[in-house]
């Protein structure tokens, strides 16, 4: 049963996509060289340009120089810790960051996703649910027409991934900026932790509310007033999450 | 009886002086008492000797001076005469009187027969004793209250001793001495005062010795229950002081001992349990990265399969569904061992059940399709919130539900929730071959299989029930079967609402209400389920 839970079905709209010439590039850091080849003959085979790092401590210099459109990191690295290199990834770029994780435990979930992952993969997984895992994270919902939405005091401008208060710009990753967008959309709807892991993550059956709680914490710290009394990411107890009153 | 107060149930200091006080006391009193009546009659008794003689011989002054008087009938003669007999004997009594006289008439008074008395009035004889005086002619005596003429002076208790005497010529007479105890009286008082006082000064200190002792007791024993429940909440480094070498030091000392064989016990679990974790955490990396790339790479084969020839194309295809199969057990096996190295932890939040059942509805449509069973669900109105590990629950009714779908011989199954103010609970009910007798606790044991030779369609690891069991226990909640041949088997899960709340009752029964004839009777069976509705899958 330990699998079926992560079961994952691919969104109709990803799988259909073909895209011509190199995807993205992925930088996947792992010091278990068949697993790493393995990562590299798939994401190949995917259309990604895949480039790696087997230690840890060397990772970030890695990062700068290639700067990939996406990490896949291994949490158990020599070297330096996954976690270690997750944070320091994040405190310099929102690029997305997948883990690869072998540990279920809340603990260690938790403190991965808090470190700054965007998603996690638990080993061993199919070549196709990693690749649906990086594909939802590097899909951007380009929308061409200019769209500005509103969150208690945020302005929203859709088109250029910005969100602003007062005219102060305010750094969000990328996930952190869909999840408030998804929110903003629908002010008027409490959007249940299943949906949100639907319309952010791309899951479908997915029971894991972990990712949904981590990040919005995560995206709380950075927007709101007081983190501990939210205003704009309200909880409603027992079903979810929806947007504050303006 | 109504209870006794807190402070005697809860404090053995309050029992212990409280019951020295109670036993001081009556042992006090009745020491007193005895003491008291002692000197009483003490005191009394030598006062009536010296009284009653002193009467006596004045009883034998007073005749002799009667005998020897020859008055003549004249009233104004022997009213001389009585007075003078009494003055005579009055004089006997110094100063202030030890006694006062009295001579009175016997009744019938013939004429105007001369009565006469000193200070005490008539009065203070009692007329048992003038009565007895009279009968039997002889001197009798008795208690009684001294009354004086004179308004001012008080009452006294006092002795009246009475003779007869006869006045020549004119009839019999009674003389009355009476004694006012004043003295004695006086004395007793001083007496009883004291015995009062030192009564109460002994049962105040008995009492205070009582207390003294005990806090002596109490005190390290309090010390020791306060150590204990710190060692307890966890500080398992706490320890008694050991003084001296008495039976509280032993107390002090067994109490350490002990504490330090549990600390060394403890510790000897804790480490062997983080070892376990560890090892557990170790195993799951180290088998989980090279099975990744398998993994990846069988599926890259497994993919491609429609180029290959035919054998390999099978191996392929082998290799995929047996890497499936060993993955499976694999997380099982790992997830059973993080159970028993105590490494499983709850991660609850509210979450509706509805919504949970819901989406394992979705995930086993396709294999009930397969199966040609249909999944019909039962489920209240109103939200049922439990606090829950959504992940944990989904793993549970998925197992549940895919099994029920397995064995359910393509009938329909029948998912019911049901709601309580304290309990959530979700009854999987299917109509396939059933258990039999016995068999109902038997499913939750690991690897166990109702028939071995059965085939498999979704390749459970044959832990799916056991995990399942473990992790509605975590959430200290009830996972339970029922099962008859040839009736199917319902499997219900009860979740406290919240997970400081215990479980009493499920609001489901176990035995399913559609069930044989043999359970048809017992359609009493308390069913708490809020207003349901059907929905129609």
């Amino acid at each position: 049963m330990q699998t079926a839970s992560w079961g994952v079905r691919l969104r109709p709209d990803l799988t259909g996509a073909t895209m011509t010439g190199v995807k993205g590039r992925v930088l996947v850091v792992d010091d278990d060289t068949a697993l790493a080849e393995m990562l590299g003959i798939v994401l190949r085979t995917e259309g990604f340009e895949p480039v790696f790092c087997a230690d840890g401590a060397r990772a970030l210099a890695v990062f700068r120089e290639t700067k990939p459109d996406l990490v896949l990191l291994d949490l158990m690295l020599p070297g330096r810790d996954g976690i270690d290199v997750c944070r320091s990834i994040r405190a310099e770029s929102g690029v997305p960051i997948v883990m690869l994780t072998a540990k279920t435990d809340t603990v260690d979930v938790v403190l991965g996703l808090e470190s700054g992952a965007d998603d996690y993969v638990v080993k061993p997984f199919k070549p196709k649910e990693l690749v649906a895992r990086v594909r939802t994270r590097l899909r951007r919902t380009d929308s061409t027409s200019p769209e500005t939405l509103t969150i208690g005091d945020l302005q929203i401008d859709v088109a250029g991934h910005a969100v602003k208060r007062d005219g102060e710009p305010i750094s969000l990753t990328p996930l952190e900026f869909d999840l408030l967008a998804a929110l903003a959309r629908k002010p008027w709807q409490v959007f249940t932790r299943e949906i949100l892991l639907q319309e952010v993550w791309g899951y479908r059956h997915a029971a894991d509310t972990r990712l949904v709680n981590v990040h919005v914490q995560r995206l709380r710290s950075k927007i709101e007033h007081d983190p501990e009394r939210p205003q704009i990411v309200v909880t409603v107890r027992g079903v979810g999450y929806k947007a504050g009153p303006p | 009886m109504s209870r006794p107060p807190r402070a005697w149930r809860s404090s053995v200091s309050v029992r212990v002086v409280i019951t020295t006080l109670a036993l001081s006391l009556l042992v006090v009193g009745l020491v007193g008492v005895l003491l008291v009546g002692r000197i009483t009659s003490g005191l009394l008794d030598a006062k009536e000797r010296a009284s009653v003689a002193e009467a006596q011989s004045g009883a034998a002054e007073a005749q002799s001076l009667l005998d020897a008087a020859d008055t003549g009938a004249s009233t104004q003669s022997a009213s001389a005469l009585v007075e003078n007999v009494v003055n005579t004997l009055k004089a006997r009594a110094g100063s202030p009187p030890l006694f006062e006289v009295l001579m009175l008439a016997t009744p019938p008074r013939t004429g105007d027969a001369p009565e006469f008395r000193t200070a005490a009035s008539e009065t203070s004889v009692p007329d048992d004793l003038r009565s007895a005086v009279q009968s039997d002619l002889r001197q009798s005596w008795t208690y009684t209250t001294v009354r004086y003429a004179s308004r001012e002076r008080a009452d006294v208790p006092g002795l009246a001793v009475g003779s007869p005497l006869q006045v020549p010529k004119v009839g019999q007479y009674e003389l009355y001495y009476v004694f006012p105890l004043t003295q004695e009286q006086a004395t007793l008082d001083v007496v009883q005062r004291a015995v009062l006082l030192v009564g109460i000064l002994l049962v105040l200190t008995l009492g205070g010795i009582a207390y003294v002792v005990t806090r002596q007791v109490v005190s390290p024993v309090r010390l020791a229950a306060r150590t204990a429940e710190r060692f307890s909440a966890g500080h398992l480094a706490e320890r008694m002081k050991v003084k001296g070498e008495d039976d509280l030091a032993l107390l002090a000392t067994s109490f350490n001992e002990m504490a330090a064989n549990l600390q060394l016990q403890i510790n000897r679990l804790e480490a062997l349990s983080r070892v376990q974790q560890r090892f557990v955490s170790d195993v799951s990396h180290e088998l989980r990265t090279p099975l990744t790339t398998v993994r990846m790479a069988a599926d890259l084969l497994y993919e491609s399969r429609e180029g290959f020839d035919p054998a390999t194309a099978r191996s392929a295809e082998l290799l995929q569904n047996q890497l499936d199969r060993f993955e499976a057990l694999l997380g099982d096996l790992l997830e059973i061992s993080r159970f028993d190295a105590g490494a499983a932890v709850l991660d609850p939040e509210p979450v509706d059940m509805r919504s949970l059942v819901d989406r394992v509805i979705d995930v086993a449509a396709p294999l009930a399709e397969r199966k040609g069973c249909e999944l019909r669900v039962v489920a209240p109105q109103e939200s049922c919130l439990v606090d829950a590990d959504a992940r944990r629950i989904d793993r549970v009714l998925r197992n549940l539900v895919l099994n029920a779908v397995e064995h359910g011989e393509g009938r329909p199954v029948d998912i019911t929730i049901g709601c309580s103010d304290e309990a959530v609970a979700v009854a999987v009910r299917d109509h396939g071959v059933g258990l039999r007798p016995g068999e109902s606790s038997l499913v939750f044991n690991r690897f166990w299989r109702a028939d071995p030779a059965r085939a498999r369609s979704i390749g459970g690891t044959g832990l799916g029930l056991s995990i399942a069991l473990e992790d509605v226990r975590l959430h200290a909640g009830w996972l339970q079967a029922w099962g008859a041949p040839g009736d199917g088997a319902n499997f219900r899960m009860t979740l406290p609402r919240t997970a400081d709340s215990h479980l009493t009752e499920s609001p489901l029964p176990l035995e399913p209400a559609d069930a044989g004839p043999r359970v048809q009777s017992n359609l009493a069976t308390p069913y708490r389920s809020p207003r349901r509705e059907e929905v129609p899958r």
